[in-house]
Formats: structure tokens, C-alpha cells, sequence
């Protein structure tokens, strides 16, 4: 083969409090895909910036070899850093709405790593952005990163990694924050550029986004490689137990008791307009105690809207919601946003307790067992959110619903910032729960395979209208409408596709399916 | 857009209306008789005060008074003083050039310095944090008397008294703008510091962007929201600012203006005072709220 356009071996990165990478090993040649998995804190994403220098100034890096380009770059200073990145390696984060400047125009975030004078750099941001399948390139060029959806927003975040022709992109979570069909789009884009003989690094918490893509895949843990090899090997017979923990984790259909209690949520033929738009249009469901429903669609559906016109904060212009609006509390996706940073834990449950009136001598106690209820120990109490993971906060967040003894939970996306593994528990936590208490979830996700996870039945929305709903098992298994089938369709790891032949292609994708499934029971 | 241009403008009138309003309650809850009031310490003859009793309309009834008093304010007319001897508005009018020129001197200063230290400090040092709590602990007055102290009679430098040329003008402007350009500094420095943790930031240096590229043409505008809302803030305390500054430099100004007016009970140039500092206000909200709309385009599409 070729030379490779990084080569590292032997790479260790330390942090004063933490040595972040132990020795990780890889080379990336072109046109090919090599994929770093892992969890937050594994070092994958550390590893990925050590290749562009941008570590920190905290961080000491060594390496028994670190070559770009054929190039040794373990001496580099600032200057000759800045020549690499964008020229020789190109780098896409997350989320586009953060990763590109609210405000500057797009066109000219792409503008400024060509370095060319502004009326030959606007001929070729024009370019870019119809290289990656934007459309109306000259339009979209002068819009702010608001004025996008989440696809197209990703797409102008890699025309501007991509603008100066590196050799190398490293995305780093690429699609972690879109929809199913847009991340399926994206991971298109990016199997376009690998055809055009692009090496990539692909760094993901999500095996089954990686599974697509990926010619060799690395797990990481602690800032050590568990797992090296080819994608088929890996994913179809993982060597390490922490592999397999990963691949089971990914969530997917599980098992579900039904015991039909009273109805404890009924809307019928919820409307809701903002000026011209139609969020929601003529839906209707019923939730009964101790089950879960759960609310499919993409962003711009209209689920957060149902949620919502649920919670009574907003008013439905046409239907109504029987609740009893005191016997329900709300899990959101980002808890940090949702506490007050200056609270400790002991606060924040204190004042859900006072709400729900629970008297001020017996709060101690309840705080505790509201706690363990989640699966944290009492030595939380007296820290921050801040100082918390995501999953603990999550938990915490839970904990603080469950304070006021509700009998409908409504969770509006309530693991989708979390990685895969942490995902997993908090599901398996929200159901234990159920089957202790008998809660109710009004629960709303644009992961398919959460909601699979969880639900008792199933509500599809699109465009504000319900396109299918019912028993979650059918749904999912022997969907009606077309719509439902695209979104299942859009799943990366494709393991609710199993029509479509192309995609069996890949290396490992029998194995690979068989595994991501989790058994039955 | 036009839309949310003219609740403004209401708005603005509003807040207008209620400070002539202030000021003409202030007038007639002042004890004693409203002539005298308006008079102060000046001695006055009999047809003057005739002439006061006509222009005020105060031998008809108080909502009339009000609606002349109002009608009056509207022309420009903010009434005589009886102690300069001259209306009130050639009154504010001749001290409003040396203010100006004090209070402008020490904007720009403040903003330059405090733009260029809080993009040259963020995340590097940390003595910068302690320069900020002595700028903004130390009381106006203070360093004013301090630098008039050391480079004026000690040194003898500048000049202690008088608003005559850029000599003049040098220790005032450093007294005004040191607890301005410390608060902006501080302010800034501290939002610099989350904005350059954002993921915008460590995508812009991807690209091959040097770190002050990064602040200067990133994360600088970010900070510029709030920067001028502070800014906003300060322009209206600057009037209470001068009254010190022009007292300790012997200065001409807006200042010793009202410090005389207030003494003297001359109680149409307090009223004029109050009223001119309305306008600033009003007018330097305006500003700020179109600058709001110039530097971050989310708010434009939500206007």
C-alpha cells in the first residue's frame, strides 16, 4: 500500500489529572476508513486532535512515532501545526449549530480556511457546497448556521473541512446530534468521499454508525486500544468483552409485559398552529397507567409540541387533553439545562419535594430514597450538576421527577445525549422503575431503536400528523405505512433492514446483524 | 422589523413623557410657593415674577398647567433660570461640549483598552484578574484626587485646573474610564473565556487559524452582546461620574452645572438636567438595541 497519511505508534497523551491515552498504535492510508470507538472519556476524541496538534497546552503528548504525510510530526511547532490543519487533515465535530460560528454566514466559515482572495473564495465556497449536496449552494452560502436544518448544516461544517482537498478527514461524532434519515444521509456524503479515495477517521460512541463505513475498527477504553482490526472481525467476532458489552448495548427491541391499567392520559384531535406552520394537526392517543407510549418522528414533527400541549404549556387550538396535570413530571434530554448550576443534588430534590409536598423534616430521608431508587448513593447529594456525568445527572433529573410520587412521566428524548452503554442503563433503570411503581411514560425520541426498547405502543408523526400508530411490536416489525418503513430503513447498523441488498455488501453485516439484535427475553 | 422599530419608539416617548411628568410633580411637591421654588436664591422684581406666573400658567388650574408645562418641554423649551439668568437649554447647551469631550475621551479609552486586554488575557493570565478588582474597587474621586495629587503638584506634568487643550483633559479621562475600562475588561475577559471553550472555536483553529485570528475574527463578536449592554449601563452613569470629576479638576461641564444648580436651588436647570439625562438614556438604549440586531443575526430573524 501506500504511504499513509498518519501514521502513529505507541501515542501516549497526559492531562495533570488524567493520562488520557496509553499507547494507542493506528495508520490511516488513503481511500480507506478506519473508525476509533469508544465512550466518553475512552481518549478517542483526544487521540483525533493529537493528530492536528491541538491537544492543549495542558496536555503532553509522545509518541514513538507520529507521521503526517510521511512527514514526522512529533516536533512540530505552532506554525508548522497550522500548515497541517485543513491542508493535509480536515476536521468535523459534532454538532454543526455549535461546531460553526452562530455568527458569521456559512460561506464564509468555508471561506476562511481556503485563504484566497474573497471573490476567488466565493466561486469555490459555491463549489464546496454543491460538492456535498447542498442545495441552491449560493443561497445557502450568505444563510447563518440557524437559518439550516441539522442535515445541511453538517454538510456546510464538511465542505469547510474539506475545502483545502485534505488528504485525511477525521470526523469525530459526525452524526450523533441529526435524525435517523438525515444521519443516513451524511454517512452517505462521507461513503462518497472514501469512493473518491479520502481516508477518513471515523470516531463514534456508536458501533452501529461506524459498522457502515469502517474498514478497521479500534476500541477504545481508558485511553487503551482493547480492540484492533478489520470492521467484519470486529463487529462479527469480537475477541474482548468490552467490545461485546458495546455491541449489546446498542439499544433495540426488548421485551415488554402488558397490563392494561386506567387511562391516565386521553388527547383527541390535538391541533396546534404557529402563524402559517401546523405543528401538530388532528392527533389523537390514550396512555394508560404503568405503560409506555412512545412518540416517533423527526425534528419538526410535532413531538415536542404534543409533549407540550400534554403538559398544559401550551394551548391546543383545536381538541383536548384529559390529564391530571398534578400527577405528571418531565425527564428532559440535557438535564444540565434543566438545573440550576448553583444547586447541589440535596436542593434540587429538596424543592421537588416541597412542591410535591412532602414536609420539611421528612425531605432528608425521601432525598435518599429517591436516590437509590436511581441507583446513586447518598454522596451525591452535595455536588453540582457540573461535577456529575451525563448519566448521573440523567438519573438525577429521574429521581427528581419521581419526587412528587407522579403517575405519568412524560420524557422527551431522555437518553439521546448519552453515550450507548450509559443509554442502556438508563432504559433498563426507566423500566425497572415502571414495573416498581407502576408510572406511566409518555416517552419521545427520534431514536427508533430506544423507542423500540421501551414502548408498549407506538405513535409515528410526521409533519404534525400521525401516520401510524399502534401496537409497538407490529410497528416495528410489520410497519403500514411508508413512512414508518423509511425511518426504520434510515436505522444506521441496518438491523431493521433487511431488504435491501446492498448494504449486505459490507464486510461482517450478517455476523454483525446478528449480533446487534439482542436476544429475545 | 419596522414593527419592533416603532414599539421602541413608543416605548422611548413613553418613558420620556414619564420623566417630564417626574419632573413637574418634583416641581409642585417642592414646599413652598412655586414661584419661589422656580426662583431659588435669586432676588427678582415684581414684573419677573408676573412673567413667571404667565409663562407657567400658574393662576389657571394644575391640569392645565401640566398640559402648557408638557406643550413647553415639547418645543425644546426647558424654561429660565433665574439665578444664570439665561434658558436653560443655552444653559446645558454651552456646558455640554467640555462633558462631551471628557466623557467621549474616556469611552474610546476604556473600549480600546479593555477590548485589547480581555483578548490578549483570556485564558493566559492571571494577574489580570487582580489589576480588574483594584480598578473597579478603587472610588472615582479617589484617583481623581490620587493622579491630581502626584502628577500635577508633585510632578507637575499636567495641569490642575481648567478644560484648556489635551493636557487638561488627560487626568480626568484616566480617572473616568479606570472603573469603566476594568468592569468591560473583566466582563469580557470572563465571557471570552467560556466562549473560547465553545466547539466553533477548536473548528475555526482546524482550519489552520492562529489563536488571536481565532479572537479577533471568532470570539470577540461573541462577547459583544453583553459588552454593549454594559456599555449601554455606564454611558448613563457617566453623568453622575462628571459631577465629581469636573468638581476635583475645576472643569467646566454638565457636572459642575448640576452641582451648582442643586446648591443654588435653581430649580429649572435640575429639571433640564434630569430631562437631557432621560434623553441620553433613551437614546443610548435605541443604539444599543440596534447594535444588538447589527452583531448577532439570531436576533434579526427574531425581530
Amino acid at each position: 500500500m501506500s504511504v499513509p497519511v498518519v501514521e502513529v505508534t505507541d501515542l501516549r497523551v497526559s492531562f495533570p489529572a488524567v493520562d488520557a491515552v496509553r499507547g494507542v498504535s493506528f495508520a490511516v492510508h488513503p481511500g480507506e476508513c478506519v473508525a476509533i470507538v469508544g465512550e466518553s472519556g475512552s481518549g478517542k476524541s483526544v487521540t483525533a486532535r493529537t493528530l492536528l496538534g491541538l491537544t492543549g497546552e495542558e496536555a503532553t503528548v509522545t509518541a514513538g512515532r507520529l507521521a503526517v504525510d510521511g512527514v514526522d510530526a512529533s516536533t512540530f511547532n505552532e506554525r508548522q501545526w497550522r500548515s497541517i490543519r485543513g491542508r493535509r487533515i480536515g476536521y468535523v465535530l459534532q454538532d454543526a449549530l455549535v461546531s460553526l460560528d452562530a455568527l458569521r454566514p456559512v460561506g464564509k466559515e468555508i471561506a476562511e480556511a481556503l485563504r484566497l482572495p474573497w471573490r476567488r473564495a466565493r466561486r469555490r465556497v459555491v463549489e464546496l457546497l454543491d460538492e456535498v449536496g447542498v442545495p441552491e449552494p449560493e443561497v445557502r452560502a450568505r444563510q447563518y448556521p440557524h437559518e439550516l436544518s441539522g442535515g445541511l448544516r453538517q454538510r456546510a461544517l464538511i465542505a469547510s473541512a474539506i475545502a483545502c482537498g485534505p488528504k485525511l478527514l477525521i470526523a469525530d461524532e459526525p452524526t450523533t446530534a441529526l435524525d435517523v434519515t438525515v444521519q443516513a444521509q451524511i454517512l452517505r456524503l462521507l461513503a462518497e468521499r472514501k469512493r473518491g479515495g479520502q481516508a477518513l477517521l471515523l470516531i463514534s460512541h456508536d458501533l452501529a454508525v461506524v459498522a457502515e463505513l469502517a474498514d478497521r475498527i479500534l476500541v477504545m477504553k481508558d485511553g487503551v486500544v482493547v480492540e484492533d482490526g478489520p470492521a467484519g472481525q470486529v463487529l462479527g467476532a469480537p475477541e474482548h468483552p468490552y467490545t461485546k458489552t458495546l455491541l449489546a448495548a446498542i439499544p433495540g427491541p426488548g421485551s415488554r409485559s402488558t397490563r392494561p391499567g386506567e387511562v391516565v392520559i386521553r388527547a383527541t384531535d390535538l391541533v396546534k398552529t404557529f402563524g402559517r406552520r401546523t405543528a401538530v394537526d388532528g392527533v389523537s392517543f390514550e396512555l394508560r397507567a404503568g405503560q409506555t407510549l412512545g412518540v416517533v418522528g423527526e425534528s419538526g414533527s410535532g413531538k415536542t409540541t404534543t409533549a407540550r400541549l400534554v403538559l398544559g404549556l401550551l394551548k391546543p387550538d383545536r381538541g383536548s387533553v384529559e390529564v391530571d396535570r398534578r400527577q405528571v413530571q418531565v425527564v428532559y434530554q440535557d438535564p444540565l439545562s434543566s438545573f440550576d448550576p448553583r444547586f447541589t443534588v440535596r436542593r434540587i430534590l429538596d424543592e421537588a419535594l416541597e412542591v410535591g409536598g412532602t414536609p420539611r423534616r421528612e425531605r432528608g430521608r425521601r432525598s435518599v430514597e429517591l436516590l437509590a431508587q436511581v441507583g446513586l448513593d447518598a454522596g451525591v447529594l452535595d455536588r453540582r450538576p457540573l461535577k456529575l456525568s451525563g448519566g448521573q445527572r440523567q438519573r438525577v433529573a429521574i429521581a427528581r421527577a419521581l419526587a412528587p410520587r407522579p403517575r405519568v412521566i412524560v420524557c422527551d428524548e431522555p437518553v439521546s445525549a448519552l453515550d450507548v452503554s450509559i443509554q442502556a442503563q438508563v432504559l433498563d433503570l426507566l423500566t425497572g422503575l415502571q414495573a416498581e411503581l407502576g408510572v406511566a411514560y409518555l416517552f419521545i425520541s427520534h431514536h427508533l431503536g430506544v423507542v423500540h426498547h421501551v414502548s408498549d405502543h407506538v405513535l409515528v408523526l410526521k409533519d404534525g400528523r400521525a401516520v401510524e400508530s399502534g401496537d409497538a411490536h407490529r410497528i416495528f416489525t410489520a410497519p403500514s405505512d411508508p413512512y414508518t418503513r423509511e425511518l426504520l430503513a434510515a436505522v444506521p447498523g441496518g438491523h431493521y433492514d433487511q431488504a435491501d441488498p446492498s448494504r449486505r455488501a459490507l464486510p461482517g453485516r450478517e455476523q454483525h446483524d446478528r449480533l446487534v439484535r439482542p436476544p429475545v427475553g | 422589523m419596522i414593527r419592533r422599530l416603532l414599539t421602541r419608539l413608543g416605548a422611548s416617548a413613553l418613558v420620556l413623557w414619564g420623566a417630564v411628568t417626574v419632573s413637574f410633580t418634583a416641581l409642585h411637591l417642592t414646599p413652598g410657593n412655586v414661584v419661589d421654588v422656580l426662583i431659588g436664591s435669586s432676588i427678582v422684581t415684581p414684573e419677573v415674577r408676573a412673567q413667571i406666573i404667565a409663562d407657567y400658567g400658574l393662576d389657571r388650574p394644575l391640569p392645565v398647567q401640566y398640559v402648557t408645562y408638557l406643550g413647553r418641554v415639547v418645543r425644546g423649551d426647558l424654561g429660565q433660570s433665574y439665578q444664570l439668568h439665561e434658558p436653560v437649554v443655552t444653559a446645558i447647551g454651552a456646558q455640554l461640549g467640555p462633558s462631551l469631550q471628557l466623557a467621549g475621551s474616556a469611552l474610546l479609552v476604556a473600549v480600546t483598552v479593555s477590548v485589547t486586554l480581555a483578548v490578549l488575557t483570556a485564558r493566559r493570565s492571571r494577574w489580570i484578574q487582580v489589576v480588574e478588582l483594584v480598578g473597579v474597587s478603587i472610588p472615582t474621586f479617589w484617583t481623581a484626587i490620587l493622579l491630581l495629587t502626584v502628577f500635577s503638584f508633585q510632578l507637575g506634568w499636567f495641569p490642575a485646573v481648567g478644560a484648556d487643550g489635551f493636557a487638561g483633559l488627560v487626568l480626568p479621562v484616566i480617572a473616568v474610564s479606570i472603573p469603566i475600562t476594568t468592569l468591560l475588561t473583566q466582563m469580557m475577559r470572563e465571557n471570552l473565556e467560556l466562549v473560547l471553550e465553545e466547539p466553533f472555536v477548536l473548528t475555526a483553529r482546524s482550519r489552520g487559524l492562529s489563536d488571536l485570528g481565532v479572537r479577533l475574527r471568532h470570539a470577540l463578536r461573541h462577547v459583544l452582546v453583553p459588552a454593549v449592554t454594559l456599555l449601554g449601563w455606564v454611558i448613563g452613569l457617566l453623568v453622575g461620574a462628571m459631577v465629581a470629576v469636573e468638581q476635583i479638576f475645576s472643569r467646566q461641564g454638565l457636572g459642575q452645572l448640576t452641582l451648582s444648580a442643586v446648591t443654588g436651588k435653581d430649580l429649572p436647570v435640575v429639571m433640564g438636567v434630569v430631562l437631557f439625562t432621560a434623553v441620553l438614556y433613551v437614546v443610548v438604549n435605541i443604539v444599543v438595541d440596534l447594535l444588538y440586531l447589527v452583531i448577532d443575526p439570531r436576533l434579526r430573524s427574531a425581530a
